[in-house]
């Protein structure tokens, strides 16, 4: 198998480093390999790819206790060679802001607030909203008399954050319910 | 992109317009700065001066919306002074085809035009055949109807003074720029094209890119290592969200979606296969019905049979010339056609152009399912500056979405390449992906159907669809199945088993595959090779930086797309320092052939295996506006007269009325004379709607300006650090004045023509931080795409005299 090239930087930092430090007379490698270690120690590594343009850079998110604690770029995707940009170096702070949504929130029709629901009268409340519609709006036959089997009152936009399985999903699901109002960011 | 990231190194000469990919897509930049390194001439046509500039080889300022005359002089440059790649232009692309008697030309209309309908009878443009249906060619290019000739004389026109007074670019840069790119015209130089939605997001944006496809052809610039044109797609999977076609007119893998006229799956396939008579033509899309019954195989299984027509007419259908994308959708809603609706992970209310009419449009809904990571314009409309949520009817449900590193599944970047991403963490507080959402939602939607019956139920009732959403297993269907035991060849294969690639994809219902071009990712032997995270290469592929181990890329893990065309007819790259493939000992090597077929000299096959006639197409007879691209203004212009013609905009693009905001100016409207253009940031991601929530992002780019000249701030009266009102005939924007040279005012037609730019990512859910700059722009559209015309409509500037936005 291969050295891959994190690997072979990993191995090279901690050469360069112990040259580096000699030089100056101060042997602070234990140190800064203590604090090097601390960040990241004992927690769980996964690959992932920052969410912003289509360079897709990979990452390496750390993990511990459950939570996000490190997002850093991959040295070993070829096109960014552990790179990232001011949007991918803020992915940890993206991923745990505090102004994420968690919870479903409800706004009634002429209400000035949101209010939590939980997932199970979210969305049996959105299936009957959609079911109500579509049998209500349905169109079987054009002007023509021609078959047509759609549904032209209900839209759905989005997204290219979604991965390549989830719009596999949605847009199977959207042509079941026989949307053609059906657009996304390639459009804008 | 033909060709991929790391492949931009490989270039001799990198020509970057309509993208500022220093800043919009920072890392490809990387690549762009390696070809610079090895001696690479890197070019940077755009209105403004910004890093990617600073780090070219030169910076040439353009009038935003003057790209075709731009290119077009480029392209007579190159005729004129005879720089094509003769050899490549005349076996690889359609030069030599003669072009029917019907076509012609005249004051800005091709032939077939249809006033009243706005629309070309495309008809009229087509090829001359012989008896048996063989395109007639002349290889000596001397007929005056062959493509070469009609070409030269569609750009007689695009003369250097007459490019320079509509570009506002001096003689100087043009001659500058077509010298050092026309160079790229010889077998062993390669030129890439690298642009992004500066160039699609006009009126004539499909022409833009057709125009760069007629350039590299000419310079034989496809098919080669640091060739191609590429487009630096802005989002994180538009790529794989367009094959998998989140798009009203398509249904996954590139196929139209069908229409009314269209009645059976028989007479689907007969309108939508192309054919030729040519045997050296490979004409792929000819196997089309092949993957449209592996798409209503994976979508319906087993309720799909021959005998229903694999349940086609459970498939909805548009009737002829129907619009439904964000353009129409908008007008309807703002008409109140539309009830209800879902959008994940969008923010029209901010990204969309016209956006008081879009905002408004939202108002008129019943109810709004919204998938998103954070709260942002569009999900709380309802309670926009100025709107009393009281008087808003609209449901609304707001769904927290899990983000990228809690869930797992494949994206694909701009370069095709297709790639794993696992879950790091579970999805913070009760948040869900997205794709969980569908599958809840559609669950008891099925659930009511089943019980309550209701408007045609099979419609619904008859899909295959997951009850459960796990990733991996949607991988495999997008890959593909034998739906029954069969013999392919002298090799069997088993139901249930991964199809290994799409050539064996069958047109009987033997096979499924929710998206034909992603067949081959993941196969019985190797797995997901989504996952794949090997570096290693051979010398060759070494040599031009690739790695075909690395993740997995459509089509058959092909990395440069068109690569025959990088070869002469015996096999041997034009380029044997960079060789993408090569033919040695009876067999291809180095990246993955557009085929296996031998080399022309031995009987194998025209390069451009997706063109009906195999051919490259200088003359392209399929587009809404014509076979070659023509210069016309945007919708709106500054000038009063267009001197390449009478025609000032495109006549068959796209517009809607349904509101007073569908307003524009008139030629040279004195009231707003200055043209505005509208982009990304590197510090937020497009309308800003996730990255205004990272603290160090807002903090670095904290509010909504406007850039211009000192000249043109002198005139007004403004000084740097002024708040301003940019003022359109749709709305006014408020911004913080940016005077600074990398704006320069233009000199148009004897005239001078100043220019601002905004950035269309500040918007009023971040108090303080501005709103949206797109209130400004216009409903018009490309008439092949009808992607809005963002960088190009008229303003005007003033001090502000009170400040409420900011």
């Amino acid at each position: 198998m291969s050295v891959s090239r994190r690997g072979f930087i990993k191995l090279l930092g901690a050469g360069t480093a112990c040259l580096g430090l000699s030089k100056l007379g101060i042997d602070l490698g234990p140190a800064r390999a203590y604090a090097a270690g601390l960040k990241i120690e004992g927690s769980k590594e996964s690959i992932s790819i920052c969410p912003f343009c289509a360079c897709c850079c990979n990452t390496l998110v750390h993990v511990k206790d459950g939570k996000i604690i490190n997002v850093e770029g991959d040295p070993d995707y070829p096109i960014s060679a552990g790179g990232l940009c001011a949007k991918g170096a803020a992915l940890k702070s993206l991923h745990t802001s505090p102004e994420r949504l968690t919870k479903p929130l409800y706004r009634a029709p002429g209400a000035t607030k949101w209010v939590e629901k939980d997932w199970d009268w979210m969305l049996d409340r959105i299936a009957r909203k959609v079911k109500d519609q579509r049998d209500k709006d349905f169109t079987l036959k054009n002007e023509s008399g021609v078959e047509v089997n759609r549904l032209e009152t209900v839209f759905s936009l989005g997204s290219s954050q979604m991965s390549n399985e989830e719009c596999s999903v949605a847009h199977q699901s959207l042509r079941c319910l026989g949307i053609v109002h059906m657009d996304h960011q390639a459009r804008v | 992109m033909t060709n991929h990231f790391t492949d931009i190194a490989n270039a001799d000469a990198v020509f970057i317009i309509g993208s500022n990919c220093a800043e919009h897509h920072p890392i490809s930049f990387r690549w762009v700065l390696k070809a610079k390194e090895k001696g690479a001439v890197v070019i940077h046509v755009d209105p403004k001066f910004s890093r990617t500039s600073s780090r070219s080889t030169f910076h040439v300022p353009l009038r935003s919306g003057t790209d075709i005359a731009f290119m077009g002089g480029l392209c007579k440059y190159i005729l004129d002074k005879k720089l094509y790649f003769a050899d490549y232009v005349l076996d690889y692309t359609n030069a030599s085809f003669l072009v029917g008697e019907k076509f012609s030309f005249k004051d800005g209309l091709f032939s077939g035009f249809d006033a009243a309908k706005k629309k070309y009878d495309k008809s009229q443009w087509a090829f001359e055949k012989d008896e048996k249906g063989m395109v007639k060619r002349d290889k000596t290019l001397q007929h005056p109807r062959c493509v070469i000739n009609v070409l030269k004389n569609h750009y007689e026109r695009y003369n250097l003074d007459t490019v320079s007074s509509v570009t506002g670019v001096s003689q100087e840069n043009l001659v500058k720029v077509y010298e050092a790119f026309a160079a790229t015209g010889k077998p062993n130089k390669a030129g890439t094209i690298l642009y992004a939605l500066g160039w699609t997001q006009h009126t004539v944006g499909v022409q833009n890119i057709r125009l760069a496809g007629i350039v590299q052809l000419l310079l034989g610039n496809f098919g080669v290592a640091g060739g191609g044109i590429n487009a630096l797609r802005g989002e994180p999977n538009v790529q794989g969200s367009t094959d998998h076609a989140l798009l009203y007119g398509y249904i996954p893998g590139y196929n139209n979606l069908p229409i009314s006229s269209w009645k059976t799956l028989e007479e689907y396939q007969k309108a939508n296969t192309p054919k030729t008579v040519d045997p050296l033509s490979v004409n792929w899309w000819g196997n089309r019905p092949k993957y449209i019954v592996s798409l209503l195989k994976g979508w319906f299984g087993e309720n799909a049979t021959k005998e229903n027509d694999f349940c086609y007419n459970l498939v909805p259908k548009l009737d002829p010339g129907q619009d439904c994308s964000h353009l129409f959708l908008f007008d309807r809603m703002y008409q109140k056609k539309i009830k209800g609706g879902f959008i994940f992970g969008h923010n029209p209310c901010q990204s969309f152009p016209n956006s008081n009419k879009v905002r408004k449009a939202f108002d008129n809904l019943d109810w709004l399912v919204v998938g998103e990571v954070f709260h942002n314009e569009t999900t709380d409309n309802f309670r926009r500056p100025g709107a009393d949520p009281k008087k808003c009817k609209t449901e609304i449900f707001l769904l927290p979405s899990a983000y990228r590193a809690e869930k797992e599944g494949t994206v694909s970047n701009s370069g095709r390449w297709h790639m794993w991403h696992y879950k790091a963490a579970e999805p913070l507080g009760q948040s869900k992906s997205m794709g969980d959402m569908f599958v809840g939602i559609m669950n008891r939607v099925r659930a009511l159907y089943s019980k309550e019956g209701g408007a045609l139920p099979e419609q619904i009732l008859n899909h295959d669809l997951p009850s459960k959403f796990v990733a991996e297993d949607i991988t495999k269907r997008i890959n593909g199945y034998f739906t029954r035991d069969i013999k392919i060849g002298d090799k069997e294969y088993k139901k249930g088993q991964l199809v290994p690639g799409f050539p064996l994809l069958q047109a009987d219902g033997s096979t499924s595959s929710l998206c034909w071009v992603y067949c081959g990712g993941y196969t019985e032997t190797e797995g997901n090779l989504a996952k794949r995270r090997d570096l290693t290469q051979t010398p060759m592929q070494a040599k031009i930086g690739l790695y075909p181990k690395f993740a997995w890329a459509w089509p058959m893990n092909r990395r440069v797309l068109y690569n025959r065309a990088s070869v002469d007819k015996n096999g041997n790259p034009f380029n044997p320092e960079k060789a993408v493939i090569a033919w040695q000992d009876g067999k291809w090597v180095g990246d993955v052939p557009d085929g296996p077929a031998k080399p022309m000299a031995q009987g194998g096959p025209y390069p451009f295996i997706m063109c009906t006639e195999g051919h490259g197409q200088l003359y392209g007879p399929g587009r809404e506006d014509g076979p070659m691209p023509e210069h016309y203004e945007p919708a709106e212009t500054p000038l009063t007269v267009n001197p390449f013609s009478a025609q000032m905009s495109n006549p068959c693009m796209k517009t809607v009325h349904g509101s007073e905001y569908d307003v524009l100016c008139k030629n040279g409207d004195p009231r707003f004379p200055i043209v505005l253009t509208t982009y990304n940031m590197t510090e937020h991601w497009c309308s800003g709607s996730e990255t205004r929530n990272g603290n160090g992002l807002l903090e670095a780019e904290p509010q909504q300006y406007v850039e211009m000249s000192p000249q043109l701030a002198a005139e007004k009266g403004i000084k740097n650090g002024d708040v301003v009102i940019v003022e359109s005939l749709r709305g006014k924007v408020e911004a913080v004045a940016m005077v600074t040279v990398r704006i320069r005012p233009f000199t148009v037609m004897g005239k001078t023509v100043h220019l601002v730019g905004m950035p269309f990512a500040f918007g009023w859910t971040k108090p303080k931080c501005g709103d949206a700059a797109n209130r400004l722009t216009t409903s018009v559209g490309d008439p092949n795409t009808t992607i809005p015309e963002y960088k190009a409509c008229l303003v005007n500037v003033k001090k502000a005299t009170k400040v409420t936005e900011l």
